[in-house]
């Protein structure tokens, strides 16, 4: 069983999974990988790794701005990779997922990148611009390397792509709770609440919903209908606050993992 | 022979375009490919269409044969396709004339764009105000301060303008915070591409809507001179005023095509220095489509340079490399310093000022003339006017007001 699946598995019946987002190398890899620990002994069950890109069309502007700040820094695939590789030293159980666009990956090469990644101990792969009608070159490698590749599901997506995209997802669901970008402010708990029904109809994965959701009250509240809750905006908002503070980053993060996982356990 | 005939149904050209986009567009892409399909064919909006672009635009263009500088040089004569003598200024506004049509047709009611040099930005406020429909604007800070006069003429079109402050601040970044917006409010909005970019359906349909161009040049050039030209050359940023020249002319393998690049500074000096992904980039994946970009080895996309708000677009239409990979359209690269000598040369010996953008193809036909004899026939594609670049011309050159 796949890393991810177990992790799904593993859980209390009554407990969701909660899956906090950071972008690598915001801030440096090093606080990246201090803030990876502290967000497992926080809570975290998967950890979503943001790989940088230059133009992170889908995000708002605080995990844009989070991207921008790993691309000047030079931060790239490789090193998200080698990051990986450190927290898997320490680390054998908590699943972790690339959240990403696809030019990095299509200019590392997709087998290569299938490889390195299985190897480095990454579990899943989501690319937010790369819907399932263009992915069949990059699932197939992917495939052979054991790596799920994880698909997005919008409030906009009809019930019979549900249906193709149950043909093609592995992992889990990435449920985008709203229409709009990362961080939005306009979570409609009861829509979300409609689709996931609608998702489970056709899907038999677990579903996770994500953007918007920015404290434990909102994670309480969607986790009544989702596997699992992903967090990212408010978490990279720390990030960026306490740049030079290290301490206080990784206090503020913890603070933040630890709420809204004790919420929806 | 085979009949051209791309993009598949897909909008792959070969291994490049296709539909590369987040999950919440796919259904307006969807929506948007589904309607073109229904209307593309389709008597009565292609009636409207050819009415609008009559009676409001003012084509057709005239096809004019440059006597002047084809004397001055010697060489091949040189024709101008007129686009600059549109409505607002270039060609620009075919493309946003068509996709207003279809935006009414699907219930739209408020427009988005992104625009760099600020002439899709005009085209697009000027059919919005013209249908009475809200208008956004997405320009990056660097190409609202270098082309100031454009952004009042949005807003004096009712149009709102948003500086852009992410990334590198210029078109690519306009792009992406459309895109935001669109995610956003997808329901009631209508994203207007400029160029032949983005998602399938939009390259193809960016170039029907532009392939007025080549089909009223081939017929012109047919009346004043007969046969068929023996080279094509148009500047390429996006690519939309190249394709819109050359698509009706891919079948017709005796006539060489030219796109010209923005070389800036110089190929040599590194991507940071030019914009020519299609001379000097590699493949990979933006903006919604496979093509040729100016990335580095971590795939971040290289933000380039050119004197031309209108070119420094990192990308390019997929289309574009399609043509250059099969052979068919050859592309080459044009300094900063020859597009603003072309643009002087053509300023005073025939009395046409051209955008910066158009001069980058006036300088290559200027050299691509003189290396071929008097009865041999080149059509440039003059996209744009100059007015907008006076500015910018007058700022290099230490002139003030």
């Amino acid at each position: 069983m796949s890393r991810l699946s177990q992790v799904f598995a593993n859980l209390p019946k009554e407990h969701k999974a909660f899956i906090p987002f950071i972008t690598a190398g915001d801030s440096g890899l090093d606080n990246t990988y201090e803030l990876m620990l502290t967000l497992v002994d926080n809570g975290a069950d998967v950890i979503e790794l943001g790989v940088p890109f230059s133009d992170p069309m889908a995000d708002g502007p605080m995990i844009a701005k989070s991207h921008q700040r790993s691309v000047e820094a030079g931060i790239g695939l490789k090193d998200v990779l080698a990051l990986v590789q450190r927290f898997r030293a320490v680390n054998n159980s908590t699943a972790i997922v690339l959240m990403g666009y696809l030019n990095p990956i299509e200019v590392y090469g997709y087998q290569a990148f299938a490889a390195d990644a299985s190897q480095s101990g990454v579990d899943g792969l989501l690319v937010v611009d790369m819907p399932p009608e263009e992915a069949h070159d990059l699932k197939q490698s992917l495939d052979a390397k054991e790596v799920d590749l994880i698909f997005l599901v919008a409030p906009t997506t009809t019930d019979e792509r549900i249906k193709f995209l149950a043909t093609v997802a592995s992992g889990f669901i990435y449920f985008v709770s709203l229409k709009g970008v990362t961080g939005a402010g306009h979570l409609d708990i009861d829509a979300v609440k409609q689709n996931l029904s609608r998702i489970r109809r056709y899907i038999d994965l677990p579903v996770g919903v994500g953007f918007g959701i920015k404290d434990a009250q909102t994670a309480k509240a969607i986790s009544d209908n989702a596997d699992a809750v992903i967090v990212g905006s408010a978490l990279v908002a720390f990030i960026e606050q306490y740049a030079d503070d290290k301490t206080k980053m990784l206090e503020s993060v913890g603070n933040l993992a630890n709420e809204i996982s004790s919420a929806i356990k | 022979m085979n009949h051209y005939n791309l993009p598949d149904d897909s909008g792959h050209f070969d291994q490049f375009g296709g539909a590369f986009m987040p999950e919440t567009l796919v259904a307006a892409v969807t929506e948007l490919k589904e309607a073109y399909e229904k209307y593309k064919d389709d008597p009565e909006f292609l009636a409207e269409f050819e009415y609008d672009l009559k009676h409001y635009v003012g084509r057709s263009t005239p096809l004019y044969h440059a006597k002047n500088l084809s004397k001055k040089l010697g060489g091949a004569q040189i024709h101008l396709k007129r686009e600059d003598l549109n409505h607002t200024g270039a060609h620009k506004i075919n493309n946003t004339i068509g996709q207003v049509l279809l935006a009414k047709r699907l219930g739209k009611t408020r427009i988005i764009a992104e625009t760099g040099a600020g002439q899709h930005g005009v085209a697009t406020a000027t059919v919005a105000a013209r249908l009475g429909l809200e208008c956004v604007v997405y320009m990056g800070e660097v190409d609202v301060a270098r082309q100031a006069l454009n952004v009042f003429r949005m807003k004096l079109l009712g149009a709102t303008v948003v500086p852009v402050s992410s990334g590198s601040k210029t078109l690519k970044d306009a792009l992406n915070e459309a895109m935001r917006d669109w995610v956003t409010n997808i329901d009631d909005t209508f994203y207007i591409i400029g160029t032949v970019a983005g998602p399938h359906p939009y390259p193809m349909m960016v170039r029907d809507f532009q392939s007025v161009i080549g089909k009223e040049a081939k017929k012109q050039f047919a009346d004043q001179v007969g046969g068929l030209p023996d080279a094509l050359v148009a500047c390429v940023g996006g690519g939309s005023n190249a394709i819109g020249l050359f698509h009706e002319f891919i079948d017709d393998t005796s006539v060489e095509i030219y796109g010209v690049e923005a070389a800036g500074y110089g190929l040599e000096k590194g991507p940071s220095a030019h914009a020519a992904p299609l001379c000097a980039g590699s493949v990979g994946v933006l903006h919604g489509n496979r093509t040729y970009l100016m990335e580095d080895e971590n795939g971040q996309i290289i933000e380039g340079h050119s004197i031309s708000a209108g070119l420094d677009y990192p990308g390019v239409g997929p289309e574009h490399a399609y043509l250059k990979d099969s052979g068919r359209a050859k592309y080459v690269a044009i300094t900063d310093e020859e597009a603003l000598d072309a643009f002087h040369t053509l300023t005073k010996v025939e009395g046409i000022l051209p955008a910066l953008e158009s001069s980058h193809a006036v300088a290559y036909a200027i050299k691509l003339a003189q290396e071929l004899t008097q009865d041999k026939h080149i059509i440039v594609n003059l996209s744009g006017r100059g007015d907008k670049d006076i500015h910018t011309v007058a700022e290099i050159e230490g002139i003030q007001f």
